[in-house]
């Protein structure tokens, strides 16, 4: 085989041992069963709760645990956006960058806590060191509210368990804060630091030191921008974050030096995503289940990964039509280092999974490839992010269950609770908010480009389909909370900082507010049990009826939009 | 009867009054009630107006002719799902008119002030009046015997010719309008006001006007208004991208795209599926007093079935006679017809067809005949000649051999045991205090009866055997007959005590029952299916009533439920499905103009963008009415477990769905080619 395919299947496989056994520990850790890094994380904890003054036992309902979530995050960003308008005037800033204007830190910080890391500056000059570490610190506070809230779900999803009442009557589950501190030191910490650790060695920088310089062969001094990169790095890969230290991201030979690095990054971006299925299966006691999902989450994967690399690896049309002969494949907008067949799988890896993080310009993948990293992102559960990738799967999940319980004659049941018309006006809500937000975002966006092309001839370098594309990607990654862009658009505008601010905000917490909210109303209703007319979820069948919901809803709803970008790219590029 | 009515979908006189009323509803404030059905007409009023403007001299939209067919064709969209609907009501309606009709104005013989009497039409008679019906009288209004026994025909109202006796007190007080007394006379309450019996109830449940919207229906709902809502933002957005594109896309295009992609096909048929249901159910001679309740039957989890009737034939029939050594068998035979010449009990009676004499051969002029009491356990008789002849429970047979010094024959208490066991009753028989033989009762297990418990369990549906039996014999018969559980020795309260312990574990328990005893239990039932026989508390708590008294009729309810809900789920399915092959036809002819790569796209080979829009349009449309039938007839129900009933209909109406229309919109657009 193909060393460039066998390093991809190297990764994929390599991921997987490292998730089930990851998966298990962390379903442990959310159930508070024991494990064996008790001896030495419970002191750990402990401070942490004294401090907070948590109580890590007290139960909540959901509506508690949504309250908790989102004050967390309120004091966040309030901070956030403190430290990025006067980051000028603070300590750790040795490269004596400025502070950001009040679009771009609000669209820095809604992006930093809503796990999106869209970046409309660039590390090396946007953002000083201490703003690097305030983002660091988002970095990990996103990811574990996200696996918190995710947790409360598997917590709530738990089939005829005795759950405990508050005395309002209401099911209690879990306390969100214990869930949140847990996933903080007991998974993203101690990973991180291992990581971390891997990273330096292989040459990323990790100094306060302002930039650097050296004489080039040419004999030019080079001023290179340095940091505290490899601590960033870790957690970015690892949450699902994406946002990187520099301005090129893990394109940059100092963020990702080489490709034993780009295997250990592109692992961590889809880690935790599939060890949170596992963690399902654990907890609610259905391993069948949480096969079938990941099976179904693997087969929507494979279906964007097998024919990117193909496509990149097969070579630009474009450029072929020049007579240029492309052994090594497309390398538009690639590293040498790592090959056009490690670039297409970061670059669905990082789209399905809400990361963003790139080793490869997007922008210069094939036209068909693009559209496979929009799609990945449009439906934005095949893996997903750290927690709520499973929760927007969660939400196709009630709609086929819905649908597939009426066609065997029974009123629908999803593990015992049934599903009705409260819950079905959650899902269908949140199931239309992510066509909403990017359909609606690239439509104003072509909207104004279209009836006044010379006030806003600075958004596209490339128009035609391609500018099109770059518009539809932009929303696309700011709702799906993915972080990456097709770069070439000129976004750092108040119009883009703004509307992508907007829509990262929306896009973050309502998915997340929706699955919580139909997880609390289901666990408060009575548990029915199974007989044999009951549809069984943990089958094929039904997974086949997931990914149709999935097809149509997530996919198919964007099919006249990607025909004017990516796929109108393609047939133009055609010979 | 009940065969004779007509099972032909479309009647030309239904149809005449379904086509009027699909008009009538195009009242956009009835529309409203159905929003995917109300945005189509919203869509259709825009293209009217586009057709006017065209008619004023625009010429950015395209030629006239093609706009009014796309109105046109968006017309008839419409009334095509409110014919499904209109059709529905109309044959609901005839079929309870057809019910109702046997019950107007018949004279009434109204005892006024509880002496005289008086003729006045059935429709003045008030609740709480009281009748008089004799021989020959059609019974005027539903209601209650309070004096008196007779002999009903209700053939009108059940289809069964046999006539069914109906008495005062007891648990088969009830007679229904319409049924005609064929003997005796009785005098009977009212138990109705006129115009809210339950026929009238239900007549109100199947026009629009009182049908509520049942819980599935609205969740139902709201997943298609939000796929409708998603589609609107598809096609709104599709405007600035199309400006970008440069590409001009006219009003009937978007349109066009926008009432293909919302499921048009489930949105007008759905309240058509509800109103099926319930008429399924009237067919099948269950009233129901809600949809709800039928959607309720589908998700049943437990039955409580009577064991007589239902599992067994009537009662139980002696099957032998067994005398016991040294008796002569005719001479027991005859001890045996003896002590039941004058036991009107249906064992009573089953002794006498077994032993197959003629009653006239007895003589027994001065006997004297000894009832059965619950002290004595024993009936008998007593001739002029001196004979002693008692037929009873072993024990107490056995005491009066005993008291008398008669020893009780070792064989006899062997058959005794033995028939037990079998899950028979023995009845010991003694002559002059000497035991003569026993006879074996027996119940008749219903033929057939296993099969249904058996399709019942596929569909993940316990049965649980409820009798007065002692649990061994109830034991026997439960395994017989393949039931789940039983409950033996079943007293009212224990009926009620088993519903709510399933109800605790989150199971949803239906029951049948007639008497006033049973109607708690009925009304703690999820589904309590009154016997129209049954007393009017037992009706008045149950939230159906079986026309026919046919215990039975359970299982079949169970199924109308499943269908129905299948039928909306199916049909869910395949309109969505039909969206990806409507997206391959309008997507490639809305921007073929300016970017003709997208050619490559249009995979059916559409002719030109007009005949592609068109084609999809017009499929759309017809779909509706191809799928009436099926919305009315309902899905047909295996079982054969969930997961392979989901396997099958997802690949009917799921890949069903998605292929049908590839092929349809291909025949249309070559048939559309012609003129565009």
């Amino acid at each position: 085989m193909n060393t460039e395919i066998l390093g991809v299947v190297f990764m994929f496989v390599l991921t997987l041992a490292l998730a089930i056994p990851l998966g298990r520990y962390m379903g442990k850790v959310y159930m508070g069963d024991a494990t064996w890094a008790d001896a030495f994380l419970n002191p750990l904890d402990k401070l942490f709760f004294k401090l907070g003054g948590i109580k890590p036992l007290k139960e909540m309902n959901w509506k508690e645990h949504l309250v908790a979530l989102l004050t967390i995050n309120l004091v966040w960003f309030l901070l956030s956006m403190l430290v990025l308008m006067t980051q000028g005037s603070l300590p750790l800033n040795p490269d004596g960058n400025p502070s950001m204007s009040p679009d771009l830190a609000f669209n820095t910080t809604i992006s930093f806590i809503s796990n999106t890391n869209l970046q409309h500056y660039s590390g090396e000059s946007g953002v000083s060191y201490l703003g690097q570490l305030v983002l660091m610190l988002f970095q990990f506070i996103s990811a574990a509210a996200g696996m918190a809230a995710c947790a409360a779900v598997f917590l709530l999803m738990r089939p005829n368990f005795k759950f405990q009442k508050d005395d309002k009557g209401s099911v209690i589950s879990g306390n969100f804060y214990s869930l949140f501190i847990k996933s903080l030191t007991r998974v993203l910490l101690p990973l991180s630091i291992v990581i971390a650790v891997i990273l330096l060695f292989n040459g990323m920088p990790m100094t306060f030191k302002g930039k650097d310089q050296y004489i080039s062969v040419q004999g030019d001094t080079v001023s290179v921008s340095r940091g505290p990169a490899a601590a960033l790095v870790a957690i970015k890969q690892l949450g699902t974050n994406g946002g990187g230290f520099f301005g090129a991201n893990s394109a940059h030979p100092l963020e990702n030096p080489n490709y034993f690095t780009n295997i250990v990054e592109n692992v961590l971006i889809i880690l935790i995503p599939i060890a949170m299925v596992f963690a399902l299966g654990y907890m609610i006691k259905r391993m069948r289940f949480a096969y079938m999902v990941f099976g179904i989450m693997t087969i929507g994967f494979l279906l964007f990964v097998v024919p990117s690399i193909s496509l990149e690896m097969g070579g630009n049309p474009a450029i072929g039509k020049m007579g240029i002969t492309q052994n090594l494949g497309s390398m538009e907008g690639k590293e040498v280092r790592f090959g056009p067949a490690a670039s297409a799988f970061w670059a669905i890896t990082t789209t399905v999974t809400s990361n963003g993080s790139v080793n490869a310009m997007h922008d210069s993948l094939t036209p068909l490839s693009g559209m496979f990293c929009l799609l990945g992102m449009m439906v934005n559960a095949f893996y997903g992010g750290v927690g709520v990738g499973f929760l927007n799967f969660y939400i196709f999940i009630i709609i086929a269950v819905f649908i597939s319980g009426l066609m065997v004659g029974r009123t629908p049941e999803f593990l015992g609770k049934k599903i009705e018309a409260k819950e079905m006006k959650i899902a269908a809500m949140i199931a239309l908010l992510h066509p909403f937000l990017i359909l609606v975002g690239a439509s104003l966006a072509s909207y104004l480009y279209s009836h006044d092309p010379t006030t806003y001839a600075g958004w596209l370098n490339n128009p035609g389909n391609h500018g099109f594309s770059e518009m539809l990607y932009e929303y696309t990654s700011s709702s799906a909370n993915n972080g990456s862009g097709f770069e070439g658009l000129g976004d750092g505008t108040p119009w883009w900082n703004i509307s992508c601010g907007i829509v990262m905000l929306l896009g973050r917490f309502l998915p997340i507010i929706g699955p919580v909210a139909i997880a609390g109303i289901l666990a408060n209703k009575k548990y029915v049990p199974e007989s044999a007319g009951t549809l069984k979820t943990d089958t094929a069948t039904f997974g086949i009826m997931i990914f149709a919901v999935i097809f149509i809803i997530a996919a198919l709803s964007f099919f006249p939009a990607l025909a004017l970008g990516p796929i109108a790219e393609y047939f133009g590029m055609k010979p | 009867m009940s065969k004779e009515r007509s099972n032909k979908l479309f009647e030309p006189a239904l149809v005449k009054e379904a086509l009027r009323h699909s008009f009538i509803k195009l009242n956009p404030k009835i529309m409203f009630r159905n929003p995917v059905m109300f945005t189509v007409e919203i869509g259709t009023a825009v293209m009217l107006g586009v057709c006017i403007w065209i008619m004023c001299g625009d010429k950015t939209q395209g030629s006239l002719a093609y706009n009014l067919i796309v109105f046109a064709v968006l017309f008839v969209t419409l009334l095509f799902a409110n014919f499904a609907e209109a059709i529905a009501e109309a044959r609901g309606k005839a079929q309870a008119d057809s019910l109702r009709k046997t019950r107007e104005e018949t004279p009434a013989k109204w005892i006024v002030a509880g002496k005289e009497m008086q003729i006045v039409p059935s429709s003045q008679l008030k609740k709480g009046d009281i009748f008089l019906c004799e021989t020959g009288d059609t019974i005027p209004m539903d209601g209650e015997i309070i004096e008196g026994i007779a002999t009903i025909d209700e053939s009108a109202i059940t289809g069964e010719s046999a006539p069914v006796i109906r008495e005062s007190g007891g648990d088969k007080s009830s007679v229904t309008g319409g049924t005609k007394v064929l003997s005796d006379r009785i005098k009977v309450k009212v138990t109705t006001e006129p115009g809210e019996s339950f026929l009238d109830k239900m007549i109100a449940l199947v026009e629009g006007a009182s049908r509520q919207k049942t819980p599935n229906e609205i969740a139902l709902t709201i997943l298609l208004a939000g796929f409708t809502l998603v589609f609107i933002i598809v096609c709104v957005t599709l405007k600035p991208f199309g400006d970008y594109a440069s590409t001009p896309i006219t009003i009937a295009a978007f349109i066009s795209l926008f009432v293909c992609l919302i499921p048009t096909t489930i949105g007008g048929l759905l309240s058509a599926i509800g109103i099926a249901g319930m008429d399924r159910a009237l067919r099948a001679n269950v009233i129901t007093k809600s949809g709800k309740a039928v959607e309720t039957a589908g998700d049943l989890d437990t039955l409580l079935l009577d064991k007589t009737g239902t599992i067994t034939i009537g009662n139980r029939k002696a099957t032998n006679f067994w005398p016991a050594n040294g008796v002569d068998s005719k001479a027991f035979i005859d001890a045996c017809v003896l002590s039941s010449l004058a036991d009107e009990t249906p064992e009573g009676k089953s002794i006498i067809e077994l032993a197959n004499l003629s009653k006239d051969t007895f003589k027994i002029d001065g006997a004297v005949f000894i009832e059965f009491t619950a002290e004595t356990r024993c009936s008998g008789i007593d001739l002029v000649t001196g004979l002693r002849i008692r037929k009873g429970a072993s024990d107490s047979i056995r005491r009066i051999a005993e008291k008398a010094g008669n020893s009780f024959p070792e064989e006899t208490l062997e058959q005794v045991k033995k028939i037990s066991s079998n899950g028979g009753t023995p009845l010991v028989v003694s002559q002059n205090e000497q035991i003569m033989g026993v006879i074996e009762l027996q119940d008749i297990i219903k033929p057939g009866i296993q099969e249904r418990f058996e399709r019942l369990r596929k569909m993940g549906v316990k049965t649980v055997m409820v009798t007065g039996d002692n649990p061994l014999t109830a034991k026997f018969i439960a395994e017989k007959a393949g039931v789940d559980d039983f409950i033996a020795e079943a007293k009212p309260e224990d009926k009620m005590n088993y519903i709510k312990q399933e109800q605790l574990g989150g199971k949803l328990v239906a029951m049948m029952g007639d008497g006033t005893n049973d109607a708690p239990a009925l009304a703690q039932a999820d589904v309590g299916v009154a016997m129209n026989s049954g007393t009017a508390a037992a009706k008045e708590a149950g939230n159906m009533v079986d026309l026919d008294n046919d215990p039975t009729k359970l299982i079949e309810i169970v199924e109308i439920g499943k269908q129905l809900l299948m039928t909306r789920g199916t049909l869910t399915t395949f309109s969505i499905a039909n969206d990806v092959a409507k997206y391959f036809a309008i997507v490639p002819a809305l921007f073929i103009a300016s970017i003709p790569g997208l050619q490559s796209l249009n995979i059916m080979k559409l002719h030109s963008p007009e005949s592609a829009i068109l084609s999809a349009v017009i499929f759309n449309a017809i779909i509706i009415p191809a799928l009436i039938p099926l919305a009315l007839k309902g899905v047909a129900y295996k079982p054969i477990g969930a997961s392979a009933l989901l396997r099958r209909n997802l690949l009917i109406y799921g890949l069903g769905g998605v292929v049908v229309p590839f092929i349809g919109i291909k025949l249309l657009d070559m048939v559309v080619s012609i003129w565009f």
